[in-house]
């Protein structure tokens, strides 16, 4: 069989990326670019970038993108498929962003079902500031803010967001899903077309939530972070479809 | 369109959807919450966006995302809702993105009150949030000029790509006036920087960070030359019985009007005060103001704060002149016997002072 490289056609070229040995966002970003393509979405598709790893993703992604402020992702969404309903607006989001100081932009822009689409980063960590706790770091995980471990006494539990807002009508599709073997990236890709799809169809928000590797502030080989998602993180944030409303109505 | 008998709060609606503006999103708070009701039924009639947003921080990043696309865009709070906001202003001004933002002043720090006060003038006039930059700041007097100053900001925004703050207060929200509003325009000029999608062209971006120190300066000192075209063209104020005046009074606003009504007083005894009203207080109307201290033995600055624009008018003096001041914070509203006895002392003692 011939192998055969195939350049995402909304992938700038000739640019490496700043992301770390490992991680898993240029997967993911690929997949979002590979999908842009083949549902010919890129011509009309804006992408908002947080602040986070992925703050630079408009110097990879070859289509319209507008930065957000921390958190902020989901309003702005709004803003611009509100202004501009005929274009296809995702945010592309990481935990702290969405789940911890963007809280309440992503609960009500799900609650009032923004046809609007989240690509949702989990590494169950703050990458970008150097691995300190997240809102979805694990019980007794290590970061530079739980250096013994997250205790619950003190820090609270991991939030689970994407089951929260998948029992919101508003909210038409929800999955969860992992790059951390060929397969899951299938998956991965799998549901990110579902998502957009939905924008496309006019059926409202749709969230992927992706559980991605970080090396680095994880302290471990990619390898090894591979296993800790099969083994550990998807044992707290369990694979699968939270919320299919497409049918209804 | 004839006259209408409105309130400052919907002026400043209907002035926007007048303007063309498409969008408004906005969270309730008082003494403005008139204006997003008005628009709730209005704009969204007149084939608008209208919000509720879960915060004040959703609404101007909303509006972020809708400017961003080339829409002529509002949002409007009053006192604490505009502290919220300021990262977002912050944002717009970094991402050079035109945006209308509307400041019903009520008295503070804090929740405060909700009565009308002038508290939020340095947060206006010295930019707001975080970072080197301005915003224009327009500061109605009457519900005309509500709805006058609302059409420019939403001209001087697209113009220099800025935000633009319109500082009413309590006062000018909630009373009533007759007023004209100007023809209904369809914004339709073309803004290529606008995204849009990159269709066939090449992929943009907006971003306000810049890691290159070099390029991060480049762009501020971008921005600082847009502002000195500001500063150049868009200065604006009010001369009221300035030419005879031993004693020139500054005031913006309510207390402006209420400075107004008690120079007609002193004037019947032949106390010659006039005002500067300043209707931009960033650009400050710094030249007149200084002009006017080379030939009059005294300036009063009124305000309903403890003293935000005596700095400017004293920066613009330079010392050549008398300045008191006379503030009545924490939305207390001064009355024009209140002022006018402030005349006349102050301008018994500059009588004197000439002997």
């Amino acid at each position: 069989m011939k192998l055969k490289n195939k350049w995402p056609k909304y992938y700038k070229k000739d640019v490496s990326t700043h992301y770390c040995p490992g991680c898993g966002h240029g997967v993911v970003h690929r997949l979002v670019a590979e999908v842009l393509e083949e549902l010919d979405l890129g011509k009309r598709a804006i992408c908002v970038n947080p602040a986070g790893c992925a703050v630079l993703a408009y110097k990879y992604f070859d289509i319209d993108v507008i930065e957000s402020a921390h958190g902020r992702g989901t309003a702005i969404a709004t803003g611009v498929k509100r202004a501009k309903p005929e274009l296809f607006v995702f945010t592309y989001q990481g935990d702290g962003d969405l789940s911890a100081i963007g809280t309440a932009e992503t609960i009500h822009s799900a609650n009032r079902g923004e046809n609007i689409c989240v690509v949702f980063i989990n590494n169950a960590v703050y990458g970008m500031t150097g691995g300190q706790m997240a809102p979805t770091t694990l019980l007794t995980q290590k970061t530079t803010t739980s250096p013994g471990g997250r205790d619950p006494q003190f820090d609270g539990y991991p939030l689970h967001i994407t089951d929260v807002v998948a029992q919101f009508p508003g909210v038409t599709y929800a999955e969860r899903v992992a790059v951390n073997s060929p397969a899951a990236v299938l998956k991965t890709k799998k549901a990110i077309r579902t998502a957009f799809q939905v924008q496309v169809d006019g059926l409202g928000y749709s969230i992927i939530e992706v559980l991605s590797p970080c090396p680095t502030n994880w302290k471990m080989s990619s390898i090894a972070s591979h296993k800790w998602i099969d083994e550990v993180m998807s044992k707290e944030f369990p694979l699968g479809v939270l919320a299919d409303r497409r049918k209804r109505g | 369109m004839n006259k209408v008998f409105m309130s400052g709060n919907h002026a400043f609606a209907e002035a926007a959807i007048r303007a063309g503006c498409k969008c408004y999103f906005g969270y309730p708070i008082t003494p403005q919450n008139e204006l997003g009701e008005y628009m709730a039924g209005n704009i969204r009639n007149a084939g608008g966006v209208f919000i509720q947003s879960e915060s004040e921080t959703a609404a101007i990043n909303m509006l972020i995302g809708a400017s961003a696309t080339g829409v002529r865009s509002m949002t409007s709070s009053s006192s604490p809702g505009i502290s919220l906001k300021q990262e977002g202003i912050s944002f717009l001004a970094g991402f050079e993105l035109p945006a209308v933002i509307v400041n019903v002043m009520r008295g503070g720090p804090g929740l405060g009150n909700i009565a009308p006060a002038q508290g939020d003038y340095f947060q206006a006039t010295r930019g707001g949030g975080h970072g080197d930059y301005r915003t224009p700041v327009f500061a109605p007097a009457s519900v005309q000029e509500i709805a006058d100053l609302t059409r420019k900001a939403f001209d001087v925004a697209d113009k220099y790509r800025t935000p633009v703050m319109i500082l009413g207060d309590g006062m000018m929200g909630q009373m009533k006036e007759p007023v004209v509003f100007p023809d209904k325009i369809e914004d339709t000029v073309e803004k290529e920087w606008a995204l849009k999608g990159r269709g066939n062209g090449n992929s943009r971006y907006l971003a306000s960070l810049i890691l290159d120190t070099s390029e991060m300066e480049r762009h501020n000192w971008k921005l600082y030359r847009k502002y000195q075209e500001i500063e150049a063209n868009e200065v604006s104020y009010e001369s009221y019985m300035v030419d005879d005046a031993d004693v020139v009074a500054i005031a913006y606003g309510t207390t402006a009007r209420i400075a107004k009504g008690a120079i007609k007083r002193v004037r019947k005894d032949g106390i010659k005060v006039g005002l500067i009203r300043p209707i931009t207080l960033w650009p400050f109307p710094s030249k007149i103001i200084k002009d006017i201290a080379q030939r009059v033995r005294k300036l009063i600055v009124f305000e309903m704060s403890t003293g935000q624009m005596v700095e400017d008018v004293r920066l613009a003096v330079e010392g050549s002149v008398d300045i008191h001041f006379h503030g009545r914070p924490g939305g207390v509203i001064p009355t024009p016997v209140e002022f006018a006895r402030i005349m006349y002392r102050e301008y018994q003692k500059q009588k004197k002072g000439s002997l």
